[in-house]
């Protein structure tokens, strides 16, 4: 367990160093997500050793959220002032969002086969 | 009177009630099956109605709610796994994923910044609008990052991951995006863990895609959202 969390915290500390990099505005935690997956793909660290206390902090990622969300309740006034433009944007661009990733990567898809059977 | 009010004031106190709430809330969930009934959502509903029944302020909650939520970024460092899982799907289409996902994180960006500038939307409200598609942990980081609220945020996002959850299979199957492959991809770009939990039941691959779509989003959202922020307001 020692050695699992080992690897997590060190990554994510070494991350924390990363994010002080100026001009790249990425959160530690993200860099280190990178920096875990290079020492996978390295070999440094194997999947088996850390897959236990990963699936544990994925499965319960909800959980570790609801402190930020309760939070909430110092904006009620901010969102009852501003509640159309938040809810106009977040669903029209939802659904863009979903609209130019499927039909761009069905399109690509479909555009490589074509490509390919039309080379044989 | 006086016991319970310090009783109130204890961190543990809190941090045991809010996992006991959360409990009840899964359990609820489970027995109703439903997409509305999310553990979260209940859990942070209940618990800001007990904060305003007990008097307590959110500061009386913070330092109860920071234990919990310090557990995010090792969370968020946790995902390196399926992504390194998934490392091979990446590979052997790497360019058709790599364009897919930019467009799709652009688009998501830009279209819901300026929306919200247009319709008069506040430059802090804009701000945390604009990681909204990618994970809670993920975006609230981001938003922080950009000097947006992330409690705004995390709002949000779980409104737009319920909202995709919803109805997002159904407006796809009449955009006639049919590949399962796009269609998980798409899912999970656009609404992240909640999406991706919605499409896990159809099998691992949709799964696998979905993730996939959450992960990239996440990491590109993170690299793109403050340039392109920077450059709209």
């Amino acid at each position: 367990m020692a050695k699992q969390f080992g690897i997590i915290f060190a990554c994510l500390a070494a991350g924390h160093l990363l994010s002080y990099i100026p001009g790249l505005n990425i959160p530690a935690s993200i860099w280190g997500m990178l920096l875990l997956t290079v020492l996978l793909e390295r070999g440094v660290v194997k999947a088996a050793t850390i897959a236990p206390i990963c699936k544990f902090l994925i499965s319960n990622m909800a959980f570790f959220f609801v402190p930020p969300g309760v939070a909430l309740m110092l904006y009620f006034d901010l969102i009852a002032a501003e509640w159309l433009p938040i809810t106009v944007a977040t669903v029209v661009s939802m659904l863009l969002v979903l609209l130019v990733t499927g039909r761009l990567h069905q399109y690509l898809h479909y555009r490589h086969k074509k490509h390919r059977h039309g080379n044989r | 009177m006086e016991t319970v009010d310090t009783l109130l004031h204890t961190p543990v106190v809190l941090v045991s009630l809010t996992i006991l709430i959360y409990w009840g809330a899964g359990w609820l969930s489970a027995r109703f099956k439903s997409a509305l009934l999310n553990p979260m959502v209940i859990t942070i509903a209940l618990l800001i109605c007990f904060l305003k029944l007990t008097g307590l302020s959110y500061e009386d909650y913070s330092e109860s709610g920071r234990m919990i939520e310090f557990w995010l970024q090792p969370a968020i460092v946790a995902l390196g796994l399926p992504l390194y899982n998934e490392l091979r799907h990446i590979r052997r289409q790497f360019f058709s994923l790599l364009i897919t996902e930019v467009a799709g994180c652009a688009v998501g960006i830009i279209s819901v910044v300026l929306i919200a500038g247009w319709l008069g939307a506040s430059p802090e409200v804009i701000r945390s609008l604009a990681p909204k598609s990618v994970s809670t942990p993920i975006a609230i980081e981001i938003s922080r990052q950009l000097g947006g609220i992330p409690a705004l945020t995390s709002a949000i996002v779980v409104v737009v991951g319920m909202l995709g959850a919803m109805t997002g299979l159904k407006f796809m199957e009449w955009s006639s995006i049919r590949r399962p492959v796009s269609l998980s991809l798409s899912m999970g770009t656009a609404a992240h863990v909640m999406g991706t939990n919605r499409l896990a039941q159809y099998g691992d691959r949709y799964g696998a895609y979905a993730t996939l779509g959450l992960i990239i989003n996440g990491i590109l959202t993170a690299f793109l959202a403050g340039p392109i922020v920077d450059l709209l307001i």
